[in-house]
C-alpha cells in the first residue's frame, strides 16, 4: 500500500508541477483521488510535500484537512478542521478551471484589441514602456538583419571590445581566455599566460608531477632561459616560432 | 496597363467620333466604323502616323491619356507600348494584359504592399510571378526587361526568363523573394546576351551553388551587376575574371562577403565603374597581414567616373580616407550600413559638394547632419536610418538635426527622417526652407509622442508640410497626432498620393478627412488607429481611383468591409488573418483592399478571406 501511496504522490507532484496545460488535469486527478483515497494518501507519506506541489487549489494544505481525523503533517492551512466532501473538491476543480479559461479570454481579448503586442488602438495615450511592437519602427527586417549582424560580428571580433582567445595548457583542467588587446608585445602576452597558469600550481590540481614544473618563479627561470623558446600553434595547426609575426 | 484606365475596357463609344483624324473605318476589324468613308487609304496614314509619333510617347500616364481619346488611338497606343507598368500584379490578370499589349518588351510589376515589409503580412500571401512568366513566354518570346518589386519568385521563374526569352537582357528584382543561388546560376549561365542583373534588398536563399562561375566564358555584355543583398560567399576568382571580361561594366555593387583587399582589385580591373558597391570595407583578417597593404587611395583615384558610392558593410572607419578622391564628384553616397560618427563622417562630406543622394545611419547624430547641411547645397534625397530601431528616450538625433537640414539643403526634395525626438517647429522651419519638397516622411519611433518642448501633438507641423509643400505627392506621420492633422491633410494635400499613417488619430473623422479631401490619394497604408467603418464607407466615391488601401489593427469588422464589397463588384476585399486570430471573428486584423479588372484572385491562400 505504501508503494502505491508513494507512486500517486508522485505522480500528484508531477502532474502539479507542470503548471501550463497539465494544471486542470492534475487538480482533477488531485481532487477526486483526494476524494476518494484521503484517508489512505495523507499523513502517512513524508515526502509528499504539499507545498512544493503548488496545486494552486486554493487552499494550500487544504487537501490535508479531509483525511478526517488523520494526522496530518501539513501545518500552513489555516483552515484545519472540516471535512471536504468529494463536491467540494469539485468545485475547486471547476473554479480553477475556469479562472484558466477566463485568463485565456482576456488575453484573446487583448490580442484582438492590440495585435500580437503591439500598442493598443483603444488606449493611444498610454504605450507600453519599451514593448517591441511588430514591425515597428517601420525598418525593413531585412536592414534590421543587417544591423543586428553587425552588431554580432563586432563583438565577436573586437572592434568594438575585446579581442578574446582561447589558451589551454596541456594538463590544465579548464582554458582560459585572454583579451588579445590588453597587450602590447608577445613578451607581455607570454607573462601574462605564464601567471595565469601557475595558478594550477596551488591547491590540489596536479597531483601527477606537474606542481614542481609549474612553481611560478621556476617556469618564469625556464621561460626566460635560453633553453626554452615560446612557441604557439597557429590556425593550420603549425608549431610557430613567436616573434616572426609582427605583433600588429 | 496603368492604374488610370483598369476599369474601362474600351473608352465609351461616344468618344468614337471626335476625332476626325483618328477615325478608322474596318482596318483592322474593330467593328463599328463609319460609313462616311469609304476609302482606307488616308485612314491607313493617319495610323501610320499616329503610330510613328506614339512611339515616342514613354510617360505611362500620357499613354493612358491618349489610350482614351478613341478607339484607334486606344488601338495604336496598346501596338506601340513597350513598356508595361503594372502597379498591383493582381489588378489585372496576365492574359488580359497581354491580349490588349501585344508587343511589350518591358515588364514592370509589383506586387506586395509596402507593410509587408514590416512582417504585418503573413508569409506566402501571394505575389507570385510564374503565371506572368509563363503568360509572357507565349506572348512576348522577344521580351527584354523584367522589373518586380516584392514579388515572389522561384528558381523555376528565373529558369524561364533565361530559356524561354532568348534576347533576355535586364533584370531587377528589388524585395523580392523565394529564390535562390541555383537559380541565380541557371539564369546567369543560360541568359548570353544579359546586360543588367540587379537584386536589390531582396531576400537569395543560399544553395551553395556557385552562381557567379556560371557566367559564360568569353567577352561578356555586362552593364550592371548588382549583388549587395546576397548573404552568401561568392567565388572571388571566378567573379575577378568575370569582370575583367566585361569592358561595359558600369555598375558594381558587392556583397558583404567581398573584403577590401578583393574590392582594391576589381577596381582595378575596373576604373570605368560609375556606380560601386564596396562589399565589406574591411580586411578579411582581423590579424596583421604581414604584405603591404594595397594603395587604396590610389584605386579610387583611378576611377574617374564614379558617381555613386554604397557599401560599407562591416567597415573599419580606419579606411575610410580612401574615397576622398572620388568625393568631389560623387552624386550618391550610401553609409547607411556603417556606423560611424560625426567625427568620422565630417571629413568625407566636407568634400562632397556635388551629393544630391545621402543615405546615412543615425550614428553620426545632429552634429554629422550639421556637416551635411554645411556643404550639400545640392542635396535632394536624404535618408537617415536608425542604427537601434527601438522606442527609447534617448536618439542620436533629433529636430536639431532637422532644422539644420533644412537650413542649409534648400533644394532638398525627399527625405526620410527617423528619430527619437522632433518637434513642430522644426518641422515647419522644413516646410518653410524647402518648398521643393515632394516626399517627406518622418518617423519619431516613439508612439504617440508629443513635440518635447511644447508637450503639444505633431499636429501643426505636418500641417505646415501639407500647407507650404505644394508639390508633395508622398507623405509619413508619426508622434502624437489628432484628427486635426488629417483634417489639415485633407485641406492642404491636394496632390498627395501615398500617405502612410501608424499610431495617429483620434476618431474615423481623421479618416473621412483625408478621403474625401485628397483627390489624388492612391496609396493610403494605415496601422493601428482608432478608424472604423465609418470611415471605410467615406471613401466609397474614391476607392476606384486608388491602386490600393491598407488597413491594419484599426476598427474594423467584417460585416463592414462586407458592405464595401458588395457596394463595389470591382474592388478585391481582402481579409487577413494572423495565426492566432479566429476564422469566425467580426473583427479584422487586416484589411487589403485593391481596385481588379479580375474578381477574387484564385492563389489566395488560407488565411485570407476575400469578402
Amino acid at each position: 500500500i505504501k508503494e502505491q501511496e508513494e507512486t500517486e504522490a508522485k505522480a500528484i507532484q508531477i502532474g502539479s508541477k507542470d503548471r501550463s496545460k497539465k494544471r486542470v488535469e492534475a487538480s482533477c486527478f488531485v481532487s477526486m483521488e483526494v476524494g476518494r483515497k484521503m484517508a489512505n494518501m495523507l499523513g502517512t507519506d513524508h515526502d509528499l510535500n504539499f507545498k512544493e506541489t503548488e496545486l494552486c487549489l486554493g487552499l494550500p494544505g487544504g487537501i490535508a484537512v479531509v483525511a478526517a481525523g488523520n494526522e496530518t503533517e501539513s501545518s500552513s492551512s489555516p483552515k484545519t478542521n472540516g471535512k471536504r466532501g468529494f463536491s467540494e473538491t469539485v468545485d475547486l476543480k471547476l473554479n480553477l478551471q475556469s479562472k484558466e479559461s477566463t485568463m485565456d479570454l482576456n488575453k484573446n481579448l487583448d490580442d484582438n484589441g492590440s495585435k500580437e503586442k503591439s500598442g493598443s488602438a483603444k488606449d493611444p495615450a498610454k504605450p507600453p514602456a519599451k514593448a517591441q511592437v511588430v514591425g515597428w519602427p517601420p525598418v525593413r527586417s531585412y536592414r534590421k538583419n543587417i544591423m543586428a549582424n553587425q552588431k554580432n560580428s563586432s563583438e565577436e571580433s573586437g572592434n568594438s571590445g575585446a579581442a578574446l582567445v582561447k589558451v589551454s595548457m596541456d594538463g590544465a583542467p579548464y582554458l582560459r581566455k585572454v583579451d588579445l588587446k590588453m597587450y602590447k608585445s608577445y613578451q607581455e602576452l607570454s607573462d601574462a599566460l605564464a601567471k595565469m597558469f601557475s595558478s594550477f600550481t596551488m591547491g590540489n590540481y596536479g597531483p601527477q608531477g606537474m606542481i614542481d614544473f609549474m612553481n611560478e618563479s621556476k617556469l618564469m627561470d625556464l621561460l626566460n632561459s635560453s633553453d626554452y623558446v615560446p612557441s604557439y600553434e597557429d590556425k593550420d595547426g603549425d608549431w610557430m616560432l613567436v616573434g616572426d609575426v609582427p605583433w600588429q | 496597363m496603368s492604374e488610370d484606365d483598369e476599369r474601362q475596357q474600351s473608352p465609351p463609344s461616344d468618344l468614337e467620333f471626335v476625332s476626325n483624324k483618328a477615325r478608322n473605318c474596318n482596318a483592322t476589324g474593330s467593328g463599328s466604323g463609319h460609313p462616311e468613308f469609304q476609302s482606307t487609304y488616308p485612314d491607313q496614314v493617319l495610323e501610320n502616323v499616329l503610330e510613328n509619333v506614339l512611339h515616342f510617347l514613354t510617360s505611362r500616364r500620357d499613354r493612358n491619356a491618349a489610350s482614351l481619346v478613341c478607339k484607334s488611338w486606344y488601338r495604336v497606343e496598346a501596338l506601340t507600348r513597350s513598356e508595361l507598368f503594372i502597379g498591383n500584379c493582381y489588378a489585372v490578370s496576365p492574359g488580359r494584359a497581354t491580349a490588349r499589349f501585344t508587343r511589350v518588351k518591358a515588364l514592370h510589376l509589383k506586387g506586395k504592399p509596402r507593410f509587408a515589409d514590416f512582417n504585418l503580412m503573413p508569409p506566402d500571401w501571394g505575389a507570385h510571378f510564374n503565371p506572368w512568366a509563363l503568360a509572357m513566354a507565349k506572348a512576348y518570346p522577344w521580351l527584354e526587361k523584367v522589373h518586380l518589386k516584392r514579388m515572389s519568385v522561384t528558381d523555376d521563374d528565373l529558369a524561364t526568363l533565361a530559356e524561354l526569352f532568348l534576347g533576355f537582357k535586364e533584370l531587377v528584382l528589388v524585395c523580392c523573394d523565394g529564390f535562390g543561388t541555383s537559380g541565380l546560376a541557371i539564369f546567369v549561365s543560360k541568359c548570353r546576351q544579359l546586360k543588367v542583373l540587379d537584386l536589390i534588398e531582396s531576400e537569395v536563399s543560399d544553395d551553395e551553388t556557385d552562381w557567379i562561375s556560371c557566367f559564360p566564358e568569353g567577352e561578356s555584355n555586362l552593364e550592371s551587376l548588382i549583388f549587395d543583398c546576397v548573404e552568401c560567399h561568392i567565388n572571388f576568382e571566378a567573379l575577378d575574371r568575370l569582370v575583367a571580361r566585361s569592358p561595359s561594366l558600369k555598375k558594381l555593387k558587392l556583397n558583404r562577403y567581398v573584403s577590401i583587399g578583393q574590392l582594391y582589385r576589381l577596381m582595378v580591373r575596373a576604373p570605368q565603374l560609375t556606380h560601386l558597391g564596396t562589399g565589406s570595407f574591411s580586411p578579411s583578417d582581423i590579424a596583421g597581414q604581414g604584405d603591404q597593404e594595397p594603395d587604396y587611395v590610389a584605386a579610387f583615384a583611378a576611377c574617374r567616373s564614379l558617381v555613386c558610392l554604397s557599401g560599407f558593410r562591416e567597415i573599419i572607419p580606419d579606411y575610410l580616407p580612401a574615397i576622398y578622391p572620388v568625393c568631389a564628384n560623387l552624386t550618391s553616397l550610401n553609409f547607411s550600413y556603417a556606423n560611424i560618427t560625426a567625427e568620422q563622417l565630417k571629413p568625407i562630406i566636407s568634400k562632397c559638394h556635388k551629393l544630391q543622394t545621402f543615405w546615412v545611419l543615425d550614428s553620426i547624430c545632429d552634429e554629422g547632419l550639421q556637416a551635411v547641411a554645411a556643404t550639400c547645397k545640392d542635396l535632394r534625397e536624404l535618408r537617415v536610418f536608425p542604427v537601434d530601431p527601438r522606442e527609447d528616450n534617448d536618439g542620436p538625433v533629433s529636430e536639431v538635426g532637422l532644422q539644420a537640414i533644412s537650413e542649409g539643403c534648400r533644394k532638398l526634395q525627399s527625405i526620410l527622417y527617423f528619430c527619437q525626438r522632433m518637434t513642430n517647429a522644426a518641422v515647419i522651419a522644413m516646410s518653410k526652407n524647402c518648398p521643393d519638397l515632394v516626399v517627406f516622411r518622418l518617423c519619431i519611433m516613439g508612439r504617440h509622442r508629443p513635440d518635447p518642448v511644447t508637450s503639444e501633438p505633431m499636429d501643426d507641423g505636418f500641417g505646415a508640410i501639407v500647407m507650404n509643400c505644394k508639390k508633395l505627392t508622398r507623405l509619413a506621420v508619426s508622434g502624437l497626432l489628432t484628427d486635426k492633422a488629417f483634417d489639415y491633410i485633407g485641406r492642404h494635400g491636394k496632390l498627395v498620393r501615398t500617405l502612410s499613417v501608424a499610431f495617429a488619430g483620434d476618431s474615423d473623422m481623421a479618416l473621412k478627412y483625408v478621403l474625401e479631401g485628397c483627390p489624388q490619394l492612391q496609396k493610403l497604408e494605415i496601422r493601428d488607429s482608432p478608424f472604423g467603418d465609418a470611415a471605410l464607407r467615406s471613401g466609397l466615391h474614391h476607392y476606384y481611383n486608388m491602386r490600393f488601401l491598407w488597413m491594419s489593427s484599426c476598427r474594423l469588422t467584417r460585416h463592414g468591409c462586407q458592405e464595401i464589397a458588395r457596394a463595389m463588384p470591382r474592388l478585391v476585399v481582402e481579409v487577413i488573418r494572423s495565426a492566432d486570430e479566429e476564422e469566425m471573428d467580426d473583427v479584422v486584423g487586416t484589411l487589403y483592399m485593391y481596385r481588379s479588372l479580375e474578381g477574387p484572385r484564385t492563389d489566395a491562400p488560407k488565411f485570407v478571406t476575400i469578402l
